[in-house]
């Protein structure tokens, strides 16, 4: 199949116009001078400025960046742990609840984790705030980092770690210097997944958030309850290319690690 | 046992504990409780410093009626079932725009397919939220759908979407396409070109070749992508909320307006429960098919 066939170029240029151009003409839209959405006004920039001098969503984008990373951090310190347990762990007691409790929170519905967080953190009589944010979302993140690291454990040789052991690594001695570079990529994937997820999560931030709180998200989600919004546009526009830039650096020293790992492993072949 | 793997085992596991389990008992618990206008307003507390006594007092406290209201009021019915009625509709949607894009993908040139592959990715990353927004924008009354119908001549007067199941059924097309697309183009991609070579060397059209071919081997897929799409949309609250209408029901969005404006927590409990249930069976099948699958290829 050196080609694109007829039929297959046709399906491929509508799936890609169907999922692009929603996002394209928001962007384009951000540009406008005018407060209508669909009337073009002539291009301007008028937007962001509006948008850079709106304290409360700066102070939103703030709250959100640090929950991001507080929780995403903590987030994969957990997950790796849960997934080092999980697959290398052996059998100890309670290990099917664990493996149960680290796959429920990816399927459940949000409405459900958030609502009942919401509650134990009423129960225990904690404030709603940036900590209850961070608890909520290193909990559903740490199951998406543990699926990410344990498929990465999975798949790599175990003789590795218990030749270090045999040549006197104490565990931590063989889990830093030969497991940990070795699933450090899927690691900092997990990371990565942890933080997207944890900028772009509303439902379990409007459950578990105070007053004092307010997310990105949360701000958005009630600005667009009333309607269309250029500021959004702009915010959006922003948002958007910060993830293109992102998503195409990764791809791209993807690609060139898995090329340098081919090499490597033609090399030690031929050697 | 050594301290230290108590440690590694034990951190992760307390923390799932207390915020994922326990939260989960407390959802149940005051699901079976009565309304109180106290803050938090649910009644009976499970004390447990009074001990068996706390604890037969809790359970005598407990009772069905919030469940037995979800029963009287027709919303709630008819919430569930509209809720699953969009789910299927809209799964069966999804496959059917989702499965050309995979077999387009999959059929690509080989040095189209990494890029193919990350122009499907690139909107999942991008904020679901924003995803929904954007086409906010498009179907207004003023949106662009309508001023370019307009402009074409194709209508006179704008049409009603937004704020319909239809811009529902579109909003989830659009948002969970990526889900339906990357398991089906796994499938795809693995299937064997020479198998339909033979097939069609034994006398079958192309298009017979895929009927009998290609779409029963990738059967693995389109189970693996109508799942992934089919269980996060019965629960889904942001795209009702903001391109459904007012008769738009959802059983999310039910769920959270219940606790938000209402404040009524143990039905919100009670609605939550009943979803849970209704959730339970698509995920109890689709872990028995991925380990069908798994075991398969071993």
């Amino acid at each position: 199949m050196r080609r694109f066939s007829w039929f297959n170029a046709t399906s491929l240029t509508l799936g890609f116009t169907f999922l692009y151009l929603p996002m394209l003409i928001l962007i384009v839209y951000s540009f406008n001078g005018g407060r209508n959405v669909a009337i073009w006004a002539g291009f301007s920039t008028k937007w962001y400025g509006e948008l850079f001098r709106d304290k409360a969503f700066l102070d939103a984008a703030w709250v959100t960046l640090r929950v991001g990373l507080m929780s995403s951090t903590l987030a994969t310190i957990l997950g790796t742990m849960a997934a080092y347990v999980i697959v290398r762990g052996g059998r100890f007691k309670g290990r099917t609840v664990m493996s149960g409790m680290l796959y429920a929170p990816i399927v459940m519905p949000e409405v459900i984790t958030g609502l009942s967080l919401l509650l134990l953190f009423i129960a225990i009589g904690l404030d709603r705030g940036l900590v209850t944010i961070v608890l909520a979302h290193t909990t559903f993140t740490m199951c998406f980092v543990s699926v990410v690291v344990s498929s990465r454990l999975v798949t790599f040789d175990q003789s590795l770690e218990e030749a270090a052991l045999d040549l006197g690594c104490t565990p931590w001695d063989a889990f830093k210097s030969v497991t940990l570079p070795i699933i450090a990529p899927a690691v900092i994937s997990g990371w990565l997944l942890a933080f997207t997820l944890s900028l772009d999560d509303l439902v379990l931030a409007s459950f578990v958030s105070g007053p004092s709180s307010t997310t990105l998200p949360i701000k958005i989600f009630s600005a667009v309850r009333l309607g269309v919004s250029p500021k959004i546009n702009a915010l959006s526009t922003i948002m958007i290319a910060i993830v293109a830039f992102g998503v195409i650096t990764a791809s791209l020293i993807n690609k060139r690690s898995v090329t340098k790992r081919l090499r490597d492993e033609q090399e030690a072949a031929a050697s | 046992m050594n301290y230290r793997r108590l440690f590694l085992i034990g951190i992760p596991y307390v923390w799932l504990l207390a915020l994922f389990l326990v939260p989960f008992i407390i959802v149940l618990k005051i699901s079976l409780s009565d309304i109180a206008l106290s803050i938090p307003p649910y009644t009976p507390t499970l004390d447990l410093a009074e001990g068996w006594a706390g604890i037969k007092d809790f359970f005598s406290k407990l009772d069905f009626d919030n469940f037995l209201f979800l029963k009287s009021d027709p919303l709630y019915w008819k919430a569930y079932v509209s809720s699953l009625q969009i789910a299927i509709l809209s799964t069966t949607m999804t496959l059917l725009v989702g499965y050309p894009i995979a077999y387009g993908m999959a059929r690509a040139p080989e040095e189209w397919r990494a890029t193919l592959m990350m122009l499907v990715i690139l909107p999942f990353w991008t904020s679901f939220l924003i995803r929904v927004y954007s086409w906010m924008g498009i179907l207004g009354k003023e949106g662009f759908f309508n001023s370019a119908l307009i402009w074409l001549g194709f209508i006179d007067e704008p049409l009603t979407i937004l704020n319909t199941n239809t811009a529902v059924y579109i909003g989830i097309v659009y948002t969970y396409l990526p889900f339906m697309i990357l398991p089906i183009y796994a499938a795809l991609e693995k299937l064997d070109i020479s198998l339909l070579e033979a097939a069609e060397d034994l006398g079958c059209t192309r298009t017979s070749a895929f009927w009998l071919v290609t779409l029963p081997l990738s059967r693995p897929g389109i189970v693996a992508g109508c799942f992934l799409v089919f269980i996060p949309v019965i629960g889904e609250f942001v795209i009702p909320s903001l391109l459904g209408g007012s008769n738009t029901l959802m059983i999310g969005k039910v769920l959270f307006e219940e606790f938000s404006s209402n404040r009524d927590w143990p039905v919100a409990s009670a609605v939550a429960v009943l979803l849970l249930l209704i959730v339970v069976v698509p995920i109890v099948l689709f872990q028995r098919s991925q380990e069908r699958q798994a075991e398969a290829q071993k």
